[in-house]
């Protein structure tokens, strides 16, 4: 069995250091499998989330290497370990301990956009009928596991740290998720235009990229609202006379 | 007692799964005011990594299929000791709850002519599994999630219940922590719902995450409530097993629903060797006609490796045993040989279960449109848990329900998959609303200020140890422990063993020490729920003791038949006055007549 070292972030609230653990690794291993160990042998109180250990539930999120990944889809075979790996927690949201960050803004985030709507049931029985190509539009977007890996990424929260004004990739996705579900009737257009600050992502698909289910966030969920924004708001005419204006912008 | 930060509600549901979720619901749509507890954030819990699908009668893929079927199909599947009455209500009351998710947002796979479509499992007559690809319950917790947060429930996330309070025999509430900061929090409540689901972390190999510790088996335990079924644990047939650190993972049934076939070493498809006589006349003999019913054959009967799971996962084990196993110990499960069957194989593999392919591709390196993966059996599921009112899902003790994997009745001596999902959202809901009739009905029952003393120095008794052990190394030791000694197959003198082993690790427990503060210190957590996973450990010990026969998930090495006689009762857990386990053999009310006919009907 051979060793190797990870360099995990201890501390609380934001103050802390690197600290350096070597263990044994063994074949299939995955990074979360390493931290468990250590946990186990080492630090009976180091801070981690995780729950199905299988990429399903989006707990375990954190940045290994400096990229965000998932700890239990992280192989040890895809990582160099003549280095120590570093493992740190997600930047954008507040630290809590350890590897452990305060999502808690992601929650308020979701009570704030109005909820699914169904338009009047299609059969006596009250079920709806819906196209399977329908459906797969919407279940890309359902796919998601909230793991908020593509919020950490956005420099729009990121470095910015606007969380006030953008609601950030996850929750464009979920709202894609509902204006395209054919059955939905609520309108959350204005909304993503003023509260959900959908402006102000500029398509860097750095998102899209972080993805663990590889949902094509920019392309098939930012760009579409994006348009549907574009086509409430500034309908050709206006358009046509900012041009002229010189007020386009 | 005045230290503590106290909530006061008329509804306190233990667990934000799919039942604790539905019961939140239902309770607080009777217009009483609601908290969900749970020991993650929600959307993580255990719920959220259901496969295959959710079982109801729909019937959109079979017009054949009815809440009879679907009955007398969880009835021959839980080997008759279910609660009639449970079976019954959930066969009658799934297809309602499934369509009322789609009314709430979920998005199903669709038949042809738009409808929610449905899929073959084991041990279901028809295709029945209204499902999303396999990440069903994704679908399930996202659409229960995001519906409860519209509706004004106050969510307790990162909260763990360490004990139930009482006024004398009612409930009176819950006392927990916050993991974040580590401080105590009191909830008084009028009635509690239990929803924390299973105990799979009893055992070293399992598909359950770490929040299956028992928790609401062990609470209930200790507040003087009644438990049954304790010795059916379900051993999934097919879990990963290499590389090791994925040992246990599940793998869906609904790969053998889309065609998938179990060989042994030589190539051989060992599962119609042995087909059990309930079950020969709805199983194909032949590979082709096996293959016609999972691409939706009506006249075609199921492939025997679509056989209930104690059965598939004992065949496994026969194999492996006897050296047809595969190079690190299962068999193989090949989806991949549908290719000689099908145009675009590789496409619809990727189309039908996208996340089996994701995670063989990422975990083991296995492209399962390629290659066969490696299987073999992994804990799965409790069926056992707390014995309630078939109707109103309360316990022996007032103002206590129950539901979901934490409960029992249901599923009797074996679960049929699919039939967990649907099993949350009826039992769930029934729960939520006759939890919120019993609030409405009774006043906040007054807090013992000396319960709430003792569960705090309890819970802090670790802080207090400089044991030199920490609490991971007894929970391995136990874990090691039951997969030994009472897994998949039992004897006597292994349990009589494991019971004095229990014993030991008790003493061990006592002793075990954490170090560092309380804000978020999973070592401190660990060695709190450590006592849970003992209590449980020893319930199902000597309940398995209890039942000299095998049935359903239960297997005797030394009474390898079922006997007629274990078929009438329950073995029911409780905790005696003097603080000792006491079991007892219940008997199974009488069926009312028009259900045996439906059952013989079926058979
Ligand atoms: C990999 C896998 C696949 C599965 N596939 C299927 C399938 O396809 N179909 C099917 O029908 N079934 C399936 N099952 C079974 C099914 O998913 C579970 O039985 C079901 O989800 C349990 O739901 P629940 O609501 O009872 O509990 P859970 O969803 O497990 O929720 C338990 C909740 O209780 C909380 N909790 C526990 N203890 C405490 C405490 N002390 N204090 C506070 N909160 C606490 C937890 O935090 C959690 O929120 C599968 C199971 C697994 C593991
Ligand atoms: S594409 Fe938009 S949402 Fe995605 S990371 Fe870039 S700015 Fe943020
Ligand atoms: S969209 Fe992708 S990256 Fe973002 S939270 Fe969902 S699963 Fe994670
Ligand atoms: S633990 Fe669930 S995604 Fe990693």
């Amino acid at each position: 069995m051979s060793t190797a070292t990870f360099r995990i972030w201890r501390g609380e609230k934001g103050a802390g250091k690197f600290q350096d653990y070597t263990t044994e690794v063994s074949a299939g291993m995955v990074v979360l499998d390493a931290v468990h160990r250590i946990q186990a042998e080492q630090a009976n109180n180091l801070a981690v989330r995780w729950n199905c250990k299988a990429g399903k539930c989006g707990s375990c999120s954190a940045e290994i290497n400096g990229m965000p990944k998932l700890m239990c889809m992280t192989r040890l075979n895809s990582l160099p370990l003549e280095k120590p790996v570093t493992i740190e927690p997600m930047k954008a949201f507040p630290h809590v301990k350890d590897l452990v960050t305060d999502v808690s803004w992601n929650y308020s985030v979701k009570k704030s956009i109005a909820k699914f709507k169904p338009r009047p049931p299609d059969a006596p029985d009250g079920t709806w009928r819906m196209a399977q190509k329908d459906a797969d539009r919407v279940q890309e977007f359902r796919k998601c596991i909230e793991c908020f890996l593509c919020q950490d990424v956005c420099h729009v929260l990121r470095d910015h740290q606007m969380h006030d004004q953008f609601i950030g990739p996850r929750f464009l996705v979920y709202a894609a998720a509902l204006e395209m579900n054919p059955l939905d009737v609520q309108d959350r257009i204005p909304a993503l235009r003023k509260q959900y600050g959908i402006g102000l992502c500029n398509i860097t698909k750095c998102c899209t990229k972080v993805c663990p289910e590889s949902i094509t966030i920019t392309d098939n969920a930012i760009i579409p609202l994006k348009e549907r924004v574009v086509d409430r708001f500034f309908d050709p005419m206006t358009k046509l006379f900012r041009v002229f204006s010189g007020s386009a912008r | 007692m005045a230290e503590h930060l106290t909530h006061e509600h008329d509804v306190l549901v233990i667990g934000a799964g799919g039942a604790g979720l539905r019961a939140a619901a239902e309770a607080s749509a009777a217009g009483v005011k609601v908290a969900v507890i749970s020991k993650s954030l929600l959307g993580k819990a255990h719920t959220v990594m259901a496969e295959g699908g959710i079982a109801a009668a729909l019937a959109n893929v079979d017009d054949r299929d009815s809440w009879r079927v679907h009955f007398a199909d969880t009835m021959r599947g839980g080997q008759y000791l279910n609660s009639w009455r449970m079976a019954e209500l959930h066969a009658k009351e799934a297809p309602a709850c499934v369509r009322e998710l789609e009314a709430w947002g979920a998005v199903f796979d669709r038949t042809a002519d738009g409808r929610i479509l449905q899929r073959n499992f084991g041990g279901h007559r028809y295709p029945r599994l209204a499902h999303v690809g396999d990440r069903t319950g994704l679908e399930m917790i996202r659409t229960l999630q995001d519906h409860d947060v519209h509706l004004g429930i106050d969510v307790f996330m990162e909260y763990t219940v360490v004990s139930l309070l009482k006024d004398g025999d009612r409930i009176a509430g819950a006392f927990g922590y916050e993991r974040e900061r580590g401080r105590f929090h009191l909830f008084r409540a009028k009635s509690v719902v239990l929803a924390t689901g299973g105990i799979g972390r009893a055992y070293k190999i399992t598909s359950n995450s770490w929040e299956y510790t028992g928790d609401g088996h062990a609470l209930a335990y200790h507040a003087g409530a009644s438990l049954m079924d304790m010795e059916f644990v379900q051993f999934h047939p097919t879990g990963m097993i290499w590389p090791p650190s994925v040992r246990g993972i599940l793998v869906t049934e609904g790969v053998r629903g889309e065609g998938g076939v179990l060989r042994n070493k030589d190539g051989r498809r060992f599962m119609f060797d042995d087909v059990p006589p309930a079950y020969a006349n709805q199983t194909s003999n032949t590979e082709e006609e096996g293959w016609r019913y999972t691409q939706g054959d009506k006249n075609a009967r199921r492939p025997p490796e679509l056989l209930t799971r104690d059965h598939v996962a004992r065949c496994i084990r026969r194999e492996v045993r006897e050296g047809r196993g595969s190079p690190h110990g299962g068999v193989f499960l090949d989806i991949a040989w549908i290719k000689d069957r099908m145009p675009n194989a590789a496409e619809h593999i990727k189309k039908k279960l996208p996340s089996m392919y994701h995670q063989f591709k990422q975990l083991a390196d296995i492209d399962i449109t390629a290659e066969p993966m490696e299987v073999g059996p992994t804990t799965h599921y409790m069926m056992g848990g707390v014995r309630v009112d078939p109707d109103s899902q309360m316990s022996d003790v007032p103002g206590l329900f129950a539901a979901g994997e934490c409960g029992a009745g249901l599923h009797g001596a074996n679960r049929l998959g699919g039939n967990s999902l649907s099993d949350l959202l009826v039992f769930g809901k029934r729960a939520g609303q006759h939890a919120a009739c019993y609030a409405k009905e009774n006043s906040l029952g007054v807090i013992n200020s000396g319960q709430v003393a003792a569960a705090e120095k309890q819970a802090l008794a670790p802080f207090e140890r400089d044991g030199a052990e920490g609490p991971y190394a007894v929970q391995h030791a136990l874990q090691d422990m039951m997969q030994d000694l009472v897994g998949i197959v039992r004897q006597e003198k292994e349990m009589l063993l494991a019971l004095k082993r229990i014993q030991e690790f008790k003493a061990r427990a006592e002793r075990v020490g954490v170090t560092g503060n309380r804000e978020y210190n999973p070592g401190w957590h660990t060695a709190i729920d450590l006592n849970n996973l003992l209590i449980v450990s020893e319930m199902v010990t000597r309940a398995a003791l209890e039942r000299k026969e095998s049935r359903g998930a239960h297997f005797r090495d030394d009474f390898p038949v079922k006997d007629d006689k274990f078929g009438s009762f329950n073995i029911v857990v409780r905790k005696g006055p003097g603080g000792e386990m006491h079991i007892r053999r219940e008997p199974i009310p009488e069926m009312p007549l028009e259900l045996k006919q439906i059952i013989e009907e079926m058979k």
